[in-house]
């Protein structure tokens, strides 16, 4: 018989720990078949940060290290820098890289550290129960802005993946979305494309994930799949933001 | 050759392989020190970082990666560093921070003090746990502590701080590097570099569940008493006959050299200990000497914090007195001295036996 679908071998059997409809178990998936697509395993080491992902070395059997929250891409920086011939990813939510990690995040970029960064971004704060995250959009009602945010009060989402993109060291910037099987083979083409950056050493890469939390969204799974495409994807457009690697796209 | 430079060459023979720093006064000439030569050797870097909270972050990642790493700065810099102190504790990890302290608190001034002993002693960031600290105080100590800080930092796996102050980094002495950097260091055996030839491994803090952290506290706990037991380091200066002791670190211990000196030419029977490790501290020392002086001066460019930790070596055991000036006021021997011949003198310490 022959098998057409299976654990990948960089997955661990566990089960996930996330809310059901959550996006992190769909992008570690991804995450691992490139692993194991790429052969990866070996020499790949993992930053995940605080949050709702901070069990990622629980799910991804690699390396990893824990970084203290936003500071994932000076972790990246101080381990790329001092062992080179790894392979280093971030996994970072929004209040991670866009809030708390900002400067590290803009400066790893504008060296063009060679590091990949996976930025989920879900609008809010996860783990915490869903607080104002800077991607939080207009009007949209977290715990901490209960009567939706007020961009005289709370100032606008930002578009991090817009802003690096304006800096020489960053290469590869892609915003996709895990919210459809098109989108989800989407991501996987972007991490593929910003990973191989990497080993290319072109310089600095990173995929935005739009990710779906239902449980802090107060919507149902599939309502949040929706939402991304009506509502989010029109503050944070899908698409290539910037390539500058000179390689051929995977489309 | 000035302090600041000698941490830099020092540390470079260490096998320090990694620098990540952020510009401050009094300490600048070392990040511009490994700019100049660290930069250039095969195999190594340096950054000049966004933030010190940045450098910090990135000492932790070289050091997972298993190599020598280190960062300095001075008082307000190092505040901002030590959520990155905190986690290299929490996960083990070696690293080497060197603190070139002057007068706080806010921005402060850039004049040498002494006033972030708590900070270092204490672990200075969240939660339970405890860096190594030296005090030195010449420039050939400089050298020579930031040798012994790489090795104890490896040795333990804990962070080491080297406290000094804006004086003695910016002092020129003639110093001599008794250590020769090795041919090639060998990588730790915790290191991450990808899972090859053995299983995946992680380096973590978080747990939810508070037994399991209760067990990693512990687990520090343990290396924190055997670090006490074994490292524990200070300098004793004609204490023999003394009848009053002077408890001094760093540079301060340096200005009351002098003093002690000039109180000997006058035929005060005065002696010194001076701490070397900070933390831990050498309390122990201090009790074997309050078994023969009763009278303690303790000297520091502060308020009054080793003060402390001398009140609770001695207990009752011993008469304590108190003189500091801080904000980076510098004292000079001879004002130290004074204090020493009112204390010798209003407490009849003169007197023949």
């Amino acid at each position: 018989m022959k098998v057409v679908y299976s654990r990948p071998k960089s997955l661990k059997r566990r089960p996930f720990h996330y809310c059901p409809g959550c996006g992190h178990s769909i992008v570690h998936r991804v995450m691992c078949e490139l692993i194991d697509e790429m052969n990866l395993q070996e020499r790949i080491v993992g930053i995940p940060p605080p949050g709702c992902s901070v069990f990622a070395y629980y799910y991804f059997d690699v390396d990893m290290v824990e970084s203290a929250h936003g500071r994932g891409a000076a972790v990246a920086t101080g381990f790329k820098r001092a062992y080179p011939e790894a392979i280093v990813f971030t996994y970072q939510g929004d209040g991670d890289l866009a809030a708390i990690g900002t400067a590290e995040t803009i400066h790893a970029a504008n060296r063009g550290e060679k590091i990949t960064a996976i930025f989920i971004n879900n609008a809010v704060y996860g783990m915490t129960g869903g607080q104002m995250a800077p991607t939080t959009l207009e009007n949209q009602m977290t715990t901490t802005t209960p009567y939706g945010r007020d961009p005289k009060i709370e100032g606008y989402p930002i578009r991090i993946s817009e802003m690096l993109a304006l800096l020489k060291g960053a290469v590869y910037i892609e915003r996709t979305a895990v919210n459809s099987p098109a989108h989800i083979q989407r991501t996987k083409r972007a991490i593929r494309k910003a990973l191989q950056t990497q080993i290319d050493g072109l310089g600095f890469s990173m995929v935005e994930v739009l990710s779906p939390c239902p449980t802090n969204w107060r919507m149902t799974p599939i309502e949040s799949w929706q939402w991304i495409d009506k509502v989010m994807s029109k503050e944070f457009p899908l698409g290539v933001i910037k390539d500058i690697t000179g390689a051929k796209d995977a489309d | 050759m000035n302090g600041n430079s000698a941490i830099g060459e020092a540390a470079i023979r260490a096998g320090c392989q990694c620098y990540f720093g952020y510009p401050i006064t009094p300490q600048n000439e070392l990040i511009e020190y490994m700019a100049k030569y660290l930069s250039r050797r095969k195999g190594c870097c340096f950054i000049q970082a966004e933030s010190e909270i940045s450098a910090i972050n990135m000492v932790y990642g070289a050091s997972v990666a298993g190599v020598r790493a280190m960062t300095s700065s001075s008082s307000p810099g190092i505040s901002l560093k030590q959520e990155g102190i905190s986690y290299l504790a929490a996960c083990e990890l070696p690293a080497v921070i060197v603190n070139m302290s002057r007068g706080g608190p806010g921005l402060g001034g850039i004049s040498a003090a002494q006033s972030d002993y708590f900070q270092a002693t204490r672990g200075g960031g969240h939660g339970d746990y405890r860096t190594i600290v030296l005090a030195p105080s010449s420039v050939q100590e400089l050298a020579d502590f930031t040798h012994r800080a790489f090795e104890l930092a490896d040795k333990y796996l804990i962070p080491v701080i080297i406290l000094g102050d804006g004086m003695i980094g910016q002092m020129m002495e003639p110093v001599e590097f008794k250590h020769e950097a090795p041919e090639e260091l060998p990588v730790r055996s915790r290191a991450l570099r990808g899972a090859k030839g053995r299983p995946s491994r992680f380096i973590k803090t978080f747990t939810s569940n508070p037994a399991e952290l209760e067990e990693i506290n512990w687990s520090l706990f343990r290396r924190y008493q055997l670090i006490k037991k074994e490292e524990t380091t200070h300098e004793t200066f004609m204490v023999e006959d003394a009848r009053l002791i002077v408890v001094s670190f760093g540079i301060a211990a340096r200005i009351a050299k002098g003093a002690i000196k000039n109180a000997r030419a006058n035929g005060m029977k005065v002696g010194m200990l001076r701490p070397i490790t900070l933390w831990p501290f050498p309390s122990e020392k201090l009790q074997e000497l309050a078994k023969t002086t009763k009278h303690f001066l303790v000297f520091e460019m502060n308020m009054g914090q080793m003060l402390e930790d001398v009140q609770l070596a001695l207990g009752d055991k011993g008469e304590i007195a108190f003189y500091g000036r801080p904000g980076g006021v510098i004292s000079t021997p001879s004002e130290v001295f004074r204090v020493i011949a009112r204390l010798y003198y209003q407490n009849g310490l003169d007197a023949k036996k």
